[in-house]
């Protein structure tokens, strides 16, 4: 009678394990909850799969998911600072927000995060969760359980291939582009993301020194590492759209922009986003993704759940499933999103490689391989700054 | 025989659900700007949040802007009324009907049909690229211009029709035919008499009608964000952006930019008053040299400019409805290259939710603003100081005190919940149901209720039976401001709301940071629509319900 001795012994060892009994009882007190999932909500196709997840939980958890559609992540931030200021510290508003980066820095400083959490998430064994690989740091900062990856994000710029047929091959080269071309290029206010994005992109390939741009910023680092970045940035000025003097508000407007063939150059975090904008119709047949020769910069999107969330339990449940194989196969699916997978291929099993392996494609939608290197997120201090330095250049 | 219980019992009411947390929240701005958040675990009292807004890249560049487009389109829209009713001084210039729709028409729907009609690859420019053959867009500065004249524009559109109402409604208040006669009689031309004559008699009606307009301009963020200048942008897009910064600290110099907000637009009122004084000093003794003025009348140029605005106005609206039916529609086609109802295709739970908001909010409104003229009737007295506090809300800009107003909300364990909602959306519709109710109120013959109470009836039968049925037309008007207002709250809705209270008004500003134009331009449709619904039973119930009744069917109030 070994066999049932081992199998009992089995089940016992499983029992014992501490993660898995605390996420049997996370089950159990998720079971009803509906949580507020808070997004930005200015993409469709995402609200959509938000909204299958939602289905998908409700249906195998019994945790219903209500998107709270943002405009902007910050305001989820502020709403949970205004309530910790009227002291609200349970029964909080907001259960799960779509966060990366400066937003989760300011939540993290201010102690206004739940968690450690992720690893008690059973589908965090897909991940890559060794010191310092992308799964565990958000723009330089540790992420230290505090939340949850989701999607990759790599920058790419997008063109109309029946306008453009040489696009520029490094940031470098887009000065020279844009004088060739004036007026047809812009980038979204560097006060949005994606601006800041494109001034860090530049950055990058054009610090001297680009591993100083891992640490915190300093005075002197500043200065030497960002000199040659704003020599090209004030030859490129002139030629942008209206002579640089005004810049659209976001990447989705600047996407508007290119649709209307008011510039020939857009830009996305989103590889996928522009096969998806061809097949709703929001861009011509012809537009493409193309990146500099010297790859792009990326980033992880996560999912934080605040420190005084009404409903932490039902949040980890989503949090977990987000990050379940077939979810992510999911959406990496053209057809869904699109978004690239954030799990660590070698550690899936077959079913779920071929599964990816399976996924159809798009004319316009292209190959890791096309994407070329993925380039490190400067500290969040270079941003501040940045901007704050961009802000003071550009304002009459 | 005076009765001041209803009376008293609406002003506390009012004091304390109205105005009582305007302050509270303006408290907070003030207690910030000085650097005290304890949340954010500021609590030293210092000037710093001050320095800092003042070291904002472009603050004055900013202020100026916000001076030039609040009092400029203010200022044009002003003239442009007065100009078109003094032209044709003896009947209304345009018939109220047809401003309807462009009340109704929230800020931010008619902003975004402007903002792709005058774009270099909208419309206009599309009409003009079919003759002079362009394939891709000329290099217009039109939307987002660094003057802001895209942006004066735009609230001029949306101003005058809510002025040329006011004014009518006003010219329907004083003794206008005698006044015309006695002017013309003594040889005035028509321009003179208006102004020597006629102007001086309803400013003290339309005044705050003024005031609010003014308020309105120098402090909107949905209609600044997407027709303003971006680098820098107007003061309370400035303060959007802030408020919404990753980095927290950034709410004490917001909190002192929603000061700075409120005193600009006080100041904006100072100098209103002062130029009213001014003028009304020096008419006068324009006025006694009695100068008859030139017999012509002012020429076709007022109604011109008028009939050019609405053209663009209901263009803009026209554009709404085309994107939304579109699939792609490319640079330089006229119409969409392929039509789609997809963008109709969505949740119905917002419009659900606007209408449940709209509803409750007028109704609520709209008892509460009976019981106050009721009461007033009984106690027969006015008390103009509370007057001016019912109008606190529209007078002060949002953006000054909501902040503050949404940690009152939530210490008291509202926020995030429809009642949140409600009642911050009922601060805003009772005074523009106020507005449009109380002048034709007061203006009811007062032999009609004398009737009868000579005939038994008490002061509930009096009104019941009497009053409201009389004021029928002017009630249903009022109630579909209200609805028009309740719509069209973005701000209160989002900060109340949590987020969770998802209306029309928040998709479509949502959707609008988006790319999708089809799916703005549906929702946009539909946050028009309904106002214009409402309106549109204000003008036909009492047609119905009165069509045997002459007297109360024939124009005889102020908003036939």
């Amino acid at each position: 009678m070994r066999l049932p001795f081992a199998a009992t012994a089995l089940a016992l060892t499983l029992s014992a394990t501490p993660a898995l009994a605390d996420w049997s009882e996370t089950l159990a007190a998720a079971r009803g909850q509906t949580v507020y999932f808070n997004a930005w909500g200015g993409d469709a196709r995402t609200n959509a799969f938000i909204d299958w997840v939602g289905q998908q939980t409700e249906a195998r958890f019994g945790v219903s998911v209500q998107q709270v559609k943002l405009s902007d992540t910050a305001e989820a931030v502020t709403r949970v600072l205004s309530e910790k200021a009227a002291g609200q510290d349970s029964d909080g508003s907001v259960d799960l927000i779509w966060i990366n980066g400066p937003n989760f820095l300011a939540m993290k400083a201010q102690g206004l995060l739940h968690g450690p959490f992720v690893s008690d998430l059973p589908n965090a064994r897909y991940l890559d969760l060794t010191t310092g690989s992308a799964a565990t740091t958000d723009f330089t900062v540790p992420v230290e359980g505090m939340e949850s990856p989701w999607r990759l994000a790599k920058f790419v710029f997008v063109t109309d291939s029946a306008r453009v047929t040489t696009p520029p091959t490094s940031m470098a080269a887009f000065a020279d582009w844009a004088a060739a071309h004036p007026g047809r290029m812009t980038h979204p206010d560097a006060s949005n993301f994606m601006g800041a994005t494109f001034l860090k992109q530049a950055l990058v390939e054009l610090a001297p020194d680009p591993s100083a741009l891992q640490a915190p910023v300093t005075d002197a680092t500043y200065a030497t590492q960002t000199a040659p970045l704003w020599d090209w940035y004030e030859t490129l000025r002139p030629n942008l759209w209206r002579q640089g003097t005004a810049f659209p508000e976001n990447q989705s407007v600047q996407q508007q922009m290119l649709n209307d063939a008011e510039i020939d150059i857009a830009m996305s975090f989103d590889p996928a986003s522009t096969a998806a904008a061809i097949d709703q119709g929001l861009l011509p047949d012809t537009a493409r993704v193309f990146v500099p020769e010297g790859g792009t910069i990326g980033n992880v999107s996560f999912v934080a759940i605040p420190y005084n969330a009404a409903h932490s339990a039902g949040a980890e449940v989503v949090a977990n499933f987000l990050l379940a194989p077939e979810t992510q196969a999911h959406m990496q699916n053209i057809e869904v999103l699109g978004s690239f997978s954030v799990l660590d291929p070698a550690k899936l099993d077959d079913t779920a490689r071929a599964a990816f392996d399976a996924l159809p494609s798009a004319p316009a939608l292209p190959t890791l391989a096309d994407l070329g290197p993925t380039l490190l997120e400067p500290h969040p201090s270079w941003t501040t700054r940045l901007t704050e330095d961009w802000a003071r250049r550009i304002t009459r | 025989m005076r009765q001041p219980t209803l009376r008293r019992a609406v002003l506390s009411l009012v004091a304390l659900l109205g105005v009582l947390p305007i302050l509270a929240g303006l408290w907070q701005s003030l207690r910030a700007s000085f650097g005290i958040l304890p949340a954010l675990g500021a609590t030293t009292l210092s000037p710093a949040p001050w320095g800092q807004l003042m070291q904002l890249p472009g603050l004055t560049t900013s202020l100026a802007l916000t001076l030039t487009t609040g009092l400029g389109a203010t200022l044009i829209a002003f003239v442009l009324v007065v100009a078109l009713c003094a032209a044709r001084a003896d009947r209304a210039p345009v018939p109220p009907r047809l401003l309807a729709p462009f009340l109704a028409a929230p800020h931010a729907a008619m902003a975004i049909g402007l903002a792709f009609l005058i774009a270099p690859s909208g419309w206009i420019a599309r009409a003009l690229a079919q003759v002079l053959g362009w394939s891709t867009p000329p290099l217009w500065i039109t939307v987002n211009d660094p003057h802001g004249f895209a942006l004066i524009l735009g609230l001029v559109i949306k101003e005058v029709p809510f002025l040329l109402l006011v004014t009518l409604s006003a010219l329907s208040q004083i003794p206008l035919r005698q006044s015309l006669i006695t002017g013309r009689a003594l040889g005035y031309g028509a321009g003179a008499l208006w102004l020597k004559l006629v102007l001086p008699q309803i400013w003290p009606l339309i005044r705050l009608p003024l005031m609010v307009v003014l308020a309105y301009a120098l402090s909107n963020v949905d209609m600044a964000l997407i027709l303003g200048p971006a680098t820098p942008p107007t003061l309370a897009v400035l303060l959007a952006r802030l408020f919404s910064d990753p980095d927290t600290a950034k709410l004490l110099p917001a909190s002192a930019g929603a000061i700075l907000q409120a005193l600009l637009v006080l100041a904006s009122f100072a100098a209103l008053w002062a130029t009213a004084r001014l003028t009304g000093w020096a008419g006068r003794i324009w006025l006694r040299k009695g100068t008859r003025g030139p017999h012509s009348a002012l020429g076709p140029l007022p109604a011109l400019t008028a009939t050019a605005l609405l053209a663009l106005g209901a263009l803009s609206m026209a554009a709404l409805l085309v994107w939304s039916l579109a699939w792609r529609w490319p640079f330089p086609r006229l119409a969409p290259e392929s039509w789609s109802l997809s963008a109709w295709d969505t949740s119905t739970a917002p419009l659900t939710t606007t209408l449940l908001l709209a509803l409750t909010t007028t109704l609520l409104s709209t008892l509460l603003a009976v019981a106050w003229l009721e009461g007033e009737d009984r106690a027969r007295r006015r008390t103009p100081w509370a007057e001016a506090l019912i109008y606190l809300p529209l007078l002060v800009p949002q953006i000054s005190f909501l902040y503050g107003l949404n940690i009152l909300f939530l210490r008291i364990g509202i926020s995030g919940g429809m009642g949140a909602v409600i009642w911050a959306q009922t601060l805003f519709v009772f005074p523009y149901v106020m507005l449009t109710l109380s002048a034709p109120w007061r203006a009811l013959d007062p032999r009609l209720t004398r009737t009868a109470a000579a005939l038994g009836a008490g002061p509930w039968r009096q009104l019941i039976a009497v009053k409201l049925p009389a004021l029928l037309r002017p009630l249903l008007t009022a109630a579909a401001i209200g609805v028009a207002v309740s719509v069209a709250q973005y701000l209160p809705t989002l900060f109340m709301g949590a987020g969770r209270i998802a209306t029309l008004t928040t998709e479509a500003v949502t959707l609008a940071s988006g790319s999708d134009r089809r799916i703005t331009g549906a929702t946009a449709t539909l946050q028009a629509a309904l106002p214009l619904l409402a309106y549109l039973i204000a003008f036909a119930l009492p047609a119905l319900v009165h069509r045997n009744r002459r007297a109360l069917n024939g124009g005889h109030t102020a908003w036939a």
